[in-house]
């Protein structure tokens, strides 16, 4: 007994792995025309209605599974936009910020064509850090100290005009005072009338700058532009070129200027929001003396 | 044949039709974690640990052939596959009769194991140009995953369908003992007495 059924289950395993075997090659080798392709279309045929309906009829079951696969693949998928949103951001910045960069180093090339400052070495630096307490002292460090050649008294531009001097040079890292500094005075001259005075910060607000010691018959109108004078007398001593610009007139009281000989400017270049300058070094060395005219 | 012999046979193939029909129609159409699950495998290793190795095979045998032309792939693949589950199971429940309640699930995990490096195998033998890369190793494992996570649940659902229709179900064995007039296994005299 126990030995025919060990047979017929032997006998009927071999039988179907046979059939099998026989289906899948016949299958293997037949072309879509012949019979077992024909009985498979068959097949599908009658049951193609099925499935559909049935796929109907599971359709909220299928949604329903589907709503927890497609909720994770919604939150891996919200974790990799996050990613890259936050990636495309950072370049964004990084782009920005080189746009900016290059506006300024553009300005600092065309100020060095644009302006007789030849007899310099000019050297770029970038800003490395500013005085948070600028209303008295206004300084800011950049990376080029007296390794790169900069000495103490070096006038430092931008790329719109002249930001101040330097007042302390290291090995790799200097100091410069800008002329908002209370500590600063500038030689400036009027560029429509040609008449020379001192320009220094005003007292708390160090943004509007003092044309002072102005000739008694100076004229002056809001909008004119004054520049370094480059005057080596001993009245109006200046340590910077000429012709950089200082800063537009932004207020002639009239009183004001015949009392106290004294106009109200403006700087031109953006001295808060520097990322690059240029000291001009080399000046002394070049020529003995800077180069400047008399007043 | 006696109608009570016909019950497994006809319950087995309303199940592996109405099966593979859902199969179809619904669950492959679901992904977990970017693999589609396959009951059909958990299905026959449940036949087989229910009903016996050659139940198993032949049950296999239909599903695979079922599968195959519903599918529209080469016909003798899946159910040459289904054959080895089947049969494999089977032989596992006459042999060693496992009792362990997580028994099932060790087995789907093979049937799925075997259904699906099967498949890839018999795909490459026929000339299927794939490679074998970390992805698709991955999808195996998950796929394998999947099938001891729903093994329980198909077994448990198998079970309930060829309850009272397997030739050896204690429960019918008790039931006909009862109503042919036979004295309860209580009031028998053991088999040592005689």
């Amino acid at each position: 007994m126990y030995d025919r059924q060990v047979r017929r289950r032997r006998v009927t395993l071999i039988v179907l792995v046979v059939v099998s075997l026989f289906l899948l090659t016949i299958y293997f080798g037949e072309d879509e025309g012949s019979p077992l392709h024909s009985v498979q279309r068959g097949v599908i045929a009658v049951l193609s209605p099925i499935q559909e309906g049935a796929s109907r009829a599971l359709k909220p079951a299928r949604d329903l599974f589907g709503w927890f696969g497609d909720t994770m693949d919604a939150k891996k998928e919200r974790d990799q936009l996050r990613a890259q949103r936050d990636r495309l951001l950072r370049q964004v910045v990084d782009y920005q910020a080189a746009i900016a960069e290059n506006r300024q180093l553009r300005g600092l090339v065309n100020m060095r064509s644009s302006y007789d400052v030849d007899a310099y070495t000019p050297v770029t630096a970038r800003v490395t850090f500013r005085n948070p307490n600028n209303l008295f002292r206004d300084t800011i460090g950049i990376d080029a100290g007296t390794g790169a050649g900069v000495h103490v008294g070096d006038a430092v531009i931008s790329g719109s005009g002249l930001v101040g001097h330097v007042s302390t040079a290291a090995g790799n890292t200097s100091i410069v005072t800008l002329i908002t500094d209370q500590r600063s005075y500038v030689s400036g001259r009027l560029l429509a009338s040609q008449d020379l005075g001192l320009v220094k910060p005003s007292l708390g607000d160090p943004l509007d700058l003092q044309m002072s010691q102005l000739p008694r018959r100076a004229t002056a109108r809001v909008g004119d532009v004054v520049v370094t004078a480059g005057s080596i007398s001993d009245r109006l001593e200046s340590p910077y070129p000429p012709k950089i610009p200082i800063g537009t007139v932004t207020r002639v009281d009239a009183e004001e200027l015949a009392s106290n000989n004294r106009i109200h400017l403006s700087p031109i270049a953006d001295l808060r929001h520097l990322d690059f300058v240029q000291v001009l070094t080399g000046g002394d060395d070049a020529d003995g003396a800077r180069a400047q005219t008399g007043p | 044949m006696s109608e009570t012999n016909w019950q497994l046979p006809l319950r087995l193939a309303a199940l592996g039709f109405v099966a593979v029909i859902v199969q179809i129609a619904a669950v492959s159409q679901v992904t977990i974690f970017g693999v589609s699950i396959d009951l059909a495998p958990l299905l026959v290793a449940s036949v087989g640990l229910l009903a016996g190795s050659l139940p198993g095979a032949v049950f296999g045998f239909a599903v695979g052939l079922f599968v195959d032309l519903a599918l529209v792939q080469t016909l003798g693949v899946t159910s040459l596959l289904y054959i080895l589950i089947g049969y494999a199971a089977g032989r596992l429940r006459e042999l060693r009769d496992p009792a362990h309640g997580l028994v099932p699930v060790f087995v789907g995990a093979a049937a799925t194991a075997i259904a699906t490096v099967g498949f890839a195998l018999l795909q490459f033998l026929l000339g299927v140009d794939a490679p074998v890369s970390w992805l698709l190793l991955r999808q195996v494992v998950v796929a394998i995953l999947l099938g001891a996570l729903f093994a329980l649940p198909v077994h448990a659902l198998v079970r309930r369908i060829v309850e009272g229709a397997l030739p050896d179900d204690p429960r019918r064995r008790r039931r006909r003992a009862y109503t042919t007039g036979g004295l309860s296994p209580l009031s028998r005299p053991s088999q040592g007495s005689r």
